[in-house]
């Protein structure tokens, strides 16, 4: 049991990075992404695409740090696909959902361009890719450390962690210090006196679509090293993405943070009476409980 | 000197147009109160003025430059801030952060400015880390002028700053007001409450149906008979 | 190609493309006249094709029932398996409806693609409600006994068009009535319609269960059509997706664009598979995902170009 709650954390904090730019997507360019998904399946494959093919092509060795699965490839693969994604979402929203919102579009024909965005992205990595799944490094699973309780965890994971940690203080910063982050949270407040106050609302979504790209894009790759990579992946985590978001406070950052832990605790926690493969059905269901209950979300009691 | 001149100013929300060849003048260093009945179109003028809504026809003219059709925050560049009615703060965001939200474009050190608001406005020296949201009515309405008096400008617009205030507060904020014009900022006041704006105005538009009725200065139109049984009841 | 075999052809394009016919018109209800937005539709294909499949096929005996499991089994005539689909996909709505109706239009969203999930999921593993992935097979055809094998289709097409036909005139009906006219008032303006006493999450859960019941007897026109069927059907792809860019092609709030929609989307659909076959190997492999890839750009340029579709929006005789 000890070990499941551990590696719910793991998965959840997999969800909360994506949890966390889908909210931020909604409170501010107040769309409701749901290519967020694809966003994640993406920056695995940007990953694989550079750690498989264009980095071994460049001669970077293929050495891994100690006990991780990864080592100097991964380390460039990384940061670059947060960036490629980035610049997807940005792409994106140049490209259909301004376009949209200059017309006055209403929410849900963006939500539908969003879908439809969905199935672009997964089409073209199915066409480049194929359907199988894959892994960053084929063979053998890194050991786990023994922790107390009994606990058992794999190196990989404890980075997964780690790593979790350090965007999400990253973030915090950038949001509550840098004259930016401060725009991006007073745009969520009020678009209009943003726009007021003379602060570029262009510049805000750009800099929304950004980092919630990039972030959904961490996801994927953490994913990818801790699980497989896959071109359905992205697409199964919508669900709990949407989940960990409702259950935070649609548009409370903080708030997807939570949720996304605790719909990766109880996730994994039902496999215990319920195969893996129900784990998204639980989280729908946390989120119907919390749509009766709270629909604003545990942190929830915002402005809108 | 006449700092904006709106000439002939024809605009509204949809096909209809809610004003209809309006046009007010403010000179340098003026408190100009604009009052009418309710949807007259005074709230509409203000948002005309500062490019939230676009002019189907006429101009408006800040400082002998056109400004006409500029975009808010092009509007807010060229020396005017804006208060709107209502949804005039960042709920979320504390009182300093309110603040320098509204020096957002300027490039320079605001600090001083931001210290020159808290002196106006002490109440928000000492609430400073508190989330706007959290404030009581009048704090925030001084939270909405602070923002906007950032920018330094030459115009301050605002939209009924007195609505949903309890009395005592009604006078506080025109007080304040008052205190913000000898600072040698020219204010256009849009108000319900006619008597209070005509009394510190040192001009005095009367709006209805979206056109011009009557224009004076602040005293005689609050003596005027028909200014008074119409506008000045309440 | 011999004439016969064209002619068989093109009955299963347009038995197919009027199925879709069907699910435009239950989407039609719910998006084209009150604004909701299901994208859960697949759910509804599958809770029909599996409820009817059960209504009309006993229950497995003898060595049977050791390969193939199935929850219940009620072995009635096909019209119960269609009013079946219906009722079933109508409950399912109201559960959904209940807790999002009063919400954002994102919530219902969300919701609508969870439970397409879920049911996808419990089908497929749940092996004793309706034998899992190998799904139900040999699903009995209403009149079967008229004419040969061969010839089968064309009763089926008759059959489609009549439910087809019959659910159009009935739609065509409750929107021009009292009812219709608020759930388009509620679409254009949800805030007057509320002032104006109309009670909107009512309308809005009545729409969503009209629709939804529609799209169950798509389902079940579907199931017995193809005689088996599995969870690996009802996909995001084939059971929601294709559906919306139908509806958005044709024209949402017309019910005559909702069918010219099915037929227009499924012949490209159709047209690209044979253009496919025309191409090399190697493009021909990524067949499928470069038909949805296609799809899914036109439904970006409908939205961006054209989101009223091809006819627009009825023109109705009166507004409220």
């Amino acid at each position: 049991m000890a070990e499941l709650f551990v590696y719910g954390i793991v998965l959840g904090s997999i969800i909360s990075l994506g949890a966390i730019g889908l909210t931020l997507v909604y409170g501010i360019v107040r769309l409701a992404n749901f290519a967020h998904g694809e966003f994640m399946t993406a920056g695995a494959y940007v990953a694989l695409l550079f750690v498989g093919v264009i980095l071994p092509w460049l001669g970077v060795p293929d050495t891994t740090f100690g006990p991780f699965s990864f080592g100097w490839r991964m380390l460039i693969a990384f940061p670059v696909s947060m960036a490629a994604v980035a610049f997807i979402g940005i792409f994106f929203d140049r490209l259909l959902y301004k376009k949209l919102r200059v017309k006055n579009s209403s929410a849900v024909i963006l939500a539908m361009s969003s879908l439809g965005a969905s199935f672009i992205i997964r089409m073209i990595i199915l066409i480049i890719t194929g359907p199988d799944y894959r892994f960053y490094r084929p063979g053998v699973m890194r050991p786990a450390i023994q922790l107390p309780l009994g606990i058992k965890i794999r190196p990989d994971e404890i980075f997964i962690l780690a790593l979790v940690v350090v965007l999400v203080v990253l973030l915090h910063f950038f949001l509550q210090k840098t004259k930016m982050g401060k725009a991006m949270r007073a745009t969520a407040d009020n678009t209009e006196l943003a726009l007021i106050s003379g602060i570029d609302t262009e510049a805000i979504v750009m800099w929304t679509w950004g980092i919630g790209g990039g972030l959904a894009a961490a996801a994927g790759v953490l994913y990818g090293i801790d699980v497989q990579i896959d071109p359905g992946m992205g697409w199964n985590f919508l669900i709990p993405l949407f989940a960990a978001a409702i259950l935070g406070g649609i548009g409370n950052m903080y708030g997807a943070l939570a949720g996304g832990l605790i719909i990766g605790i109880v996730e994994q926690l039902s496999t215990a009476v319920l195969l893996p493969t129900y784990k998204l059905a639980v989280a729908f269901v946390i989120m119907i409980l919390i749509l009766f209950i709270r629909p604003a979300g545990i942190f929830g009691g915002g402005n809108k | 000197m006449t700092i904006l001149k709106a000439e002939g100013i024809s605009a509204g929300y949809t096909e209809l147009d809610i004003l209809q060849k309006v046009s007010i003048k403010v000179k340098s260093g003026q408190i100009v109160s604009i009052i009418g009945p309710n949807g007259a179109g005074k709230s509409t003028l203000l948002k005309t003025i500062f490019g939230i809504l676009k002019p189907r026809e006429g101009h408006i003219t800040l400082r002998d430059e056109d400004i006409t059709g500029l975009k808010p925050n092009k509007v807010a560049r060229k020396g005017i801030s804006y208060v709107p009615q209502v949804s005039n703060v960042f709920p979320s965001l504390t009182i300093r952060e309110n603040l320098e939200m509204g020096a957002f474009i300027r490039d320079d050190d605001f600090r001083g400015r931001m210290e020159e608001i808290y002196d106006l406005f002490p109440t928000l020296r000492e609430k400073r880390n508190q989330k706007a949201g959290q404030l009581s009515g009048g704090q925030r309405q001084m939270v909405a002028m602070g923002r906007a008096l950032m920018l330094d400008p030459v115009l301050l617009l605002l939209d009924e700053p007195s609505a949903g205030l309890a009395p005592l507060l009604v006078s506080t904020i025109f007080e304040k007001i008052a205190d913000i014009n000898n600072t040698g900022v020219s204010i256009a006041i849009v108000e319900q409450n006619a008597k209070e704006a005509l009394k510190m105005a040192d001009h005095g538009y009367v709006l209805a149906m979206g056109r011009n009725v009557l224009d004076d200065d602040g005293k005689s139109l609050l003596d005027n008979e028909d200014v008074a049984k119409l506008y000045l009841g309440g | 190609m011999e004439m016969g075999s064209v002619v068989a052809y093109l009955v299963s394009l347009v038995i197919m493309a009027s199925i879709y016919g069907v699910f435009c018109l239950g989407l039609n209800i719910q998006w084209g006249y009150t604004g909701l937005f299901n994208i859960g539709i697949a759910g509804f294909f599958c809770i029909g094709a599996y409820t009817s499949a059960m209504i009309t096929t006993p229950v497995p005996s003898g060595i049977m029932a050791q390969y193939v499991h199935q929850l219940f089994g009620l072995d009635m005539p096909f019209i119960f398996g269609l009013i079946g689909a219906a009722i079933m996909c109508g409950l399912v709505a109201l559960f959904i409806g209940i807790p999002t109706l009063r919400l954002s239009e994102d919530y219902l969203a969300i919701a609508t693609l969870g439970i397409a999930e879920t049911v996808r999921l419990i089908f497929n593993n749940e092996r004793w409600l309706a034998n899992g992935p190998q799904g139900l097979m040999g699903l009995p055809q209403p009149l079967h006994s008229l004419v040969a094998g061969r010839n089968y289709d064309y009763v089926y097409l008759v059959i489609v068009l009549i439910v087809m036909i019959v659910v159009y005139l009935l739609i065509e009906k409750g929107i021009r009535s009292p009812w219709g006219r608020v759930l388009r008032a509620i679409r254009e303006d949800e805030l007057s319609a509320s002032a104006s006493g109309k009670n909107v999450v009512r309308f809005k859960m009545q729409s969503l269960i009209f629709g939804s019941m529609v799209m169950g007897v798509g389902g079940a026109l579907y199931a017995h059509y193809t005689k088996a069927i599995s969870p690996d059907v009802f996909t995001p792809l084939y059971g929601t997706f294709i559906i919306w860019v139908m509806l958005m092609a044709g024209g949402s709030g017309n019910n005559k664009g909702a069918l010219l929609g099915a037929y227009v989307i499924w012949g490209i659909w159709i047209g690209s598979d044979l253009l496919m076959d025309m191409l090399p190997d190697a493009i021909r492999d990524k067949g499928p995902y470069l038909r949805f890839l296609i799809v899914g750009i036109l439904l970006e340029v409908i939205l961006l170009y054209r989101p009223q579709g091809i006819l627009g929006e009825e023109k109705t005789v009166s507004k409220l």
